[in-house]
């Protein structure tokens, strides 16, 4: 809302030096959000002058400009910049003649854009300022020549100030009004906020003019579908003014005003309306009434009607539209625009003005569905009030009688269905409870005196009735919150509250963090991706699930969510590659997105708490999304030494071993050949024999179609599930001190044996001596049979209660060897 | 020559000088271990001595057993005199050769980072489980009920439309990813037992497209309280606790009246930010306001009863004013070296 400072002025106090910016920052205290000021950014002497001759001067470029002659001031006196009252000027223009009043520019005024105007040389001449149009001054949009005042119908004296004389000094302040105060998109609201604010005195513009009385126009409201049960409209008034001359200018301070409100001047009667609607906030529209072919009948669209709306579009309507209609079919779309059929214009002599209440539901739905947010439908939406419709139907008609020349006529209609006013009981001790500060009664009723309430004490506290531009105050909360912003929410102390002992982090939040830290610490970085992605990345990896696409994606390619983090993964490391970061280790925790079954879910009221089977239906509709936590590795790494080691497997799967030690699990890796991984280089991670990830390098063929290198190391985990199978807690056991025995064992396997199997089976055969066995070689070569590996395991044996013998050790070590012998065929390499 | 005359005093002095210039003679620890052999072993001249001994008639034994015995202790300590000196060059010359650049040492491992939106969460989240209060969470695609409709939003309110939501599909199943962390609100107050004191930090969108100062990917922090005899004094108590731990002693908090469905009263936050580039100033931090009575009915709680207070920030917000992050482009990128830069601290 733009509210320009003149217009606010007149009904409440403004002080000698407001500007639009200290007017913002007043109306922020009781919460609009401050946009910007307006201003028309015109200054200097910019003088009325009158043509005096001209002469048509043909140009090289096949212009022609007129030499003026243009005084500026009276004969005798000096202009407005000091210089002659006579001027030579240069136009451009040729819709003007001699004898014209124009608005001249004298050297030392700045017009908008920081335009300086001088005495310049051009086309031969000294031009000594400037005549100006319409748009060179911001006044209007026009800009086919220079302004002529004359279409103004103004007649002003050669010298006069043409700044005062168009408003151009006038500013606007523009606020954002929020949902809730429908009735500050108006000066009447505005104006009574303005008040509040600052306490100066508050005169409403509702009583600008008196109601006239009107009858016999035939209107009927005939709703077959009130939507969501609601009253369809709680005021129409319908009232019309014969004689008016629709081609007469509109005042020049109408227009700057509106110009200032962000409005465009369309003609004089139109103008009127925007004009009404801008000061009391209730939206008017003017019919031409000779256009109208019998009465009003206000229903709902029927199936396959149309309307061609005021902005030329022809519109499908549908059945839920609210419509205005007459003989001839659909006139207007209630509350959102009017038809082009009963258009008024230049010919128009009698017209018919509406000012009604509709209500906002259903005339935002048709704003939405049409795509057609005027600025009707935008105050419809809000809650207009519904009892300013006879006053505002009698400034139409008061501006129409002095402007256009009109004379009120008898013929109209009033329907009035009000509302009751919402009444309210607010406890005596409410508000100081609520917000903390000891209110005085005094205080609480000067505040609901202000806003405009009527109220009567009753035992403990008030009876209060909201006025009829607030139906946002329904309940004493709403109350609370006018007394608190009205006096100020500074006023509000500081007390820090005490909650119970609380239980910390969660096991799972403790977990993620500990994982998020170990990757951390293991030298890779964290990434966040956006969860978007394209149907054919999510099935890159071949994952079976089903996944959920958005209605209203950013990026149409990129629609569905993520099953996986690999793909958000691989576009972070080609971000990272094409600026030259070419080693990457980075990972990513968030969720992943699984459709479950698509259920039409029955929401619960929310006047009081859900049942359990609403809730569980509620939840079993809502898709499952499972934290998962993944990595991705390019390029070297440090090795040992000043050598470089390439990322691959490896790297992937001991950040996932690092991620499976902080939740304190270990994982198992199978060998398997998941889609989009490399075929020999992969597998699945398991823990109890559970899967919960994958690990590998990417395929090939897919680094190379993502300009990867061939070799990509990635892992992704399941945290959710990872945390599942973690052990609920540690059962410590004792540390034996006495010396361990260590020895080496190489076992030769056939090349397809998983290594970590024939570990698992010596562990297994070895028993409870082998304290620790780790891989720490896999030979393929010379001096071992074709087709055969050397695999070599360091083992550590101890008893808790003896020191052991190299017998026993050998025993125990052979005991294992016995058991991989059995099930992988495996010998001790002589 | 007789026995006695080979024990005599002059001879073992000369062997034991001969055998000490020996062992001074040795120029390395390898040199003095030969010479060991050849001064005390069983060839030595001191071995002769030794066995010359038991040769000689019961009453010269004692005598001559002392003069060897010394002999063979001045040698042994001329020895070890010698072992240590030569002990203390070689380390000296090895301490030398061993010697390396150290500002040229090699990285062993690569240098890690937490991303400082994840950091950020978790110390917010610290402040408040410092206070007693819980960490919730909740799901990121959301049905429209915790979403809008248990927040006071009605189906045809213009705030509903304010919110620029993502739509699942198909439109029937009432599902959006969540504008805010509010549902985990609500969810909240149905799955917990008042009083509740719960910090929802996580994951939200809005279909703004990225650019300097917006993404639709975002993440908010929001607090709930509800207990008795709650007010907005409370709120801004908990509120500039906050500040103060997030931008220093000197934070203090404004509080200006605005609008949300699930307040009332509602305030935008402002946070006075002592260590703002340029001079300290006040920034727009976030919202709140006393918890709707629709609400808390819609949760179960009786509003007669209890009362509740809420507030959300945006983390990205919070970062881009504490830290100076000028673009949210780098926080979304995903480029390393935004991460690395702050490594596992804010």
């Amino acid at each position: 809302m733009r509210v320009p400072l003149s217009w606010l002025g007149e009904y409440v106090d403004l002080p000698a030096d407001a500007t639009a910016e200290s007017v913002m920052d007043d109306l922020v205290r009781v919460g609009f959000e401050e946009e910007r000021a307006h201003r028309f950014d015109v200054s200097g002497p910019l003088v009325v002058g009158q043509v005096l001759e001209y002469v048509a001067e043909a140009q090289d470029n096949g212009k022609t400009i007129r030499w003026c002659q243009v005084q500026v001031a009276p004969t005798g006196e000096k202009a407005a910049d000091g210089g002659e009252s006579i001027r030579g000027i240069v136009c451009g223009a040729s819709n003007f003649e001699v004898g014209d009043k124009v608005v001249v520019s004298l050297p030392g005024a700045v017009l908008p854009g920081d335009f300086k105007i001088s005495a310049r040389s051009t086309y031969g001449h000294i031009s000594d300022g400037m005549i100006a149009s319409g748009r060179e001054l911001n006044f209007s949009d026009d800009h086919d020549g220079i302004l002529r005042l004359a279409t103004l119908g103004l007649d002003p004296n050669v010298g006069t100030d043409a700044i005062e004389l168009l408003g151009l000094s006038d500013s606007a302040a523009e606020i954002n009004v929020l949902p809730d105060r429908g009735y500050c998109l108006s000066i009447r609201g505005v104006g009574r906020e303005y008040s509040h604010a600052t306490g100066s005195e508050y005169r409403d513009p509702a009583g600008n003019a008196q109601p006239v009385h009107g009858e016999g126009f035939s209107l009927e409201i005939k709703d077959s579908l009130p939507i969501r049960g609601r009253k369809t409209s709680q005021s129409f008034v319908l009232r019309t003014v014969n004689g008016i001359d629709a081609t007469r200018p509109t005042p020049t301070w109408m227009r700057a005003r509106l110009k200032l409100a962000g409005m465009r001047s369309i003609s004089l009667a139109v103008d009127i309306t925007n004009y009404v609607m801008l000061e009391l906030g209730q939206p008017v529209h003017a019919y031409d009434l000779d256009k109208i072919k019998g009465g009003f009948v206000i229903r709902r669209a029927a199936k396959g009607e149309a309307l061609k709306t005021l902005d030329g579009q022809e519109r499908k309507l549908h059945e839920e539209d609210l419509l205005i209609t007459d003989e001839s079919g659909p006139i207007g779309m209630a509350g959102v625009m009017g038809g082009a059929s009963t258009e008024v214009s230049a010919s128009t002599t009698n017209v018919l003005i509406e000012a009604a209440h509709f209500d906002g539901i259903s005339i935002a739905r048709s704003a939405r569905r049409h795509k057609l947010f005027s600025e009707a439908s935008k105050r419809y939406e809000r809650g207009v009030d519904p009892r300013i419709g006879q006053l505002a139907a009698a400034r139409v008609i008061q501006l129409l009688e002095v402007h256009a020349g009109g004379v009120a006529g008898t013929l109209g209609a009033s329907y009035e269905d009000f509302d009751q006013a919402t009444e309210i009981f607010l406890p005596m001790e409410f508000a100081s409870s609520l917000v903390g500060v000891n209110y005085s009664g005094e205080e609480i009723e000067k505040v609901l005196r202000e806003i405009g309430s009527e109220f009567s004490n009753v035992e403990n506290g008030w009876s209060v009735k909201v006025p009829s531009w607030r139906p946002d105050l329904l309940h004493k909360s709403d109350l609370v919150e006018e007394i608190a912003r009205i006096t100020g929410y500074e006023r509000i102390p500081a007390r820090l509250p005490v909650a119970p002992p609380g239980k910390g982090l969660t096991r799972k939040q403790q977990f993620r963090t500990a994982v998020l830290n170990s990757l951390a610490a293991s030298g890779c970085v964290e990434v966040l991706s956006y969860p978007f992605v394209s149907s054919s990345a999510n099935d890159l990896f071949g994952n079976s699930a089903e996944a959920v696409s958005l209605a209203n994606p950013i990026q149409e390619e990129a629609s569905q969510l993520r099953l996986t983090l690999i793909p958000g993964l691989i576009e972070t490391a080609k971000r990272n590659l094409s600026r030259g970061l070419t080693d990457l280790a980075i990972y990513e925790h968030g969720s992943i997105f699984i459709a479950t079954k698509k259920l039409i879910p029955e929401f619960p009221e929310t006047n009081s708490r859900p049942t359990k089977k609403q809730l569980a239906d509620l939840e079993s509709g809502i898709p499952s999304q499972p934290g998962y936590v993944g990595g991705l590795f390019i390029g070297s790494r440090p090795g040992s030494g000043t050598k470089s080691v390439v990322s691959g497997i490896g790297d992937a799967f001991e950040a996932a071993r690092i991620v499976a030690s902080a939740v304190g699990v270990e994982l198992a890796l199978v060998q398997s050949k998941p889609k989009g991984f490399h075929p020999g280089r992969s597998g699945d991670l398991m823990v109890n024999g559970v899967k919960v990830g994958i690990v590998g390098e990417l395929s090939p063929a897919i680094s190379k179609v993502k300009d990867l290198p061939r070799t990509v190391g990635v892992f992704e985990l399941n945290l959710d599930e990872l945390i599942a199978q973690a052990p609920k807690g540690v059962v410590a056991k004792p540390i034996g001190t006495l010396p361990a025995a260590t020895q080496d064992l190489s076992l030769v396997v056939k090349q397809d044996i998983p290594a970590g199997d024939v570990l698992a089976s010596v562990r297994e055969g070895a028993g409870e001596l082998l304290e620790e066995i780790s891989l720490t070689d896999d030979y393929r070569g010379a001096n071992i049979p074709e087709g055969t590996k050397s695999l070599t395991f360091a083992l550590r044996f101890r008893a808790m209660d003896r020191t052991l013998t190299q017998a026993e050790a050998s025993q125990a070590r052979d005991n294992g060897v016995e058991l991989a012998k059995q099930r992988f065929n495996a010998e001790i390499r002589s | 020559m007789s026995l006695s005359e080979s024990i005599q005093p002059a001879a073992v002095d000369k062997t034991v000088a001969e055998a000490i210039a020996h062992i001074q003679s040795a120029n390395s620890i390898a040199e003095l271990k030969k010479a060991k052999g050849i001064i005390l072993g069983d060839g030595s001249a001191l071995a002769a001595l030794s066995a010359q001994l038991g040769k000689l008639p019961a009453d010269q034994k004692a005598e001559a057993g002392k003069l060897v015995g010394s002999a063979r202790a001045k040698v042994s300590e001329a020895f070890e005199l010698r072992e240590q000196q030569l002990g203390e060059q070689e380390e000296a010359k090895l301490l030398e050769q061993e010697a390396i650049d150290v500002t040229a040492l090699p990285r062993l491992s690569r240098s890690g980072a937490r991303h400082p939106l994840s950091l950020l969460q978790e110390k917010i989240s610290d402040v408040f489980v410092g206070m007693g209060w819980e960490i919730a969470e909740g799901p990121e695609v959301e049905s429209e009920w915790f979403n809008f409709d248990a927040l006071n939003f009605d189906a045809d309110h213009p705030a509903r439309a304010m919110q620029d939501t993502f739509f699942v599909e198909p439109a029937d199943q009432k599902l959006v990813l969540r504008t805010h962390t509010s549902p985990v609100q609500v969810r909240s107050m149905l799955e917990r037992e008042v009083p509740i004191y719960v910090l929802c930090p996580g994951r939200v969108f809005r279909t703004d497209e990225l650019d300097a100062t917006h993404t639709p990917v975002f993440h908010q922090v929001e607090g709930l309280a509800v207990d008795k005899g709650l007010s907005m004094a409370d709120l801004r108590g908990t509120l500039e606790h906050f500040a103060r731990i997030m931008f220093g002693e000197e934070a203090k908090i404004r509080l200006r009246p605005s609008f949300f469905p699930f307040t009332e009263p509602s305030a935008e936050l402002d946070v006075w930010h002592p260590g703002a580039k340029g001079g300290p100033r006040w920034v727009e931090w976030g919202g709140c306001g006393m918890v709707n009575p629709n609400v808390l009915i819609a949760c179960g709680i009786d509003p007669e009863v209890y009362s509740g207070f809420a507030f959300g920030m945006g983390i990205e917000r919070t970062l881009m004013f504490r830290n100076e992050v000028s673009d949210m482009h780098d926080m979304v990128e995903g480029d390393v070296r935004f991460s690395s830069q702050f490594g596992m601290v804010l």
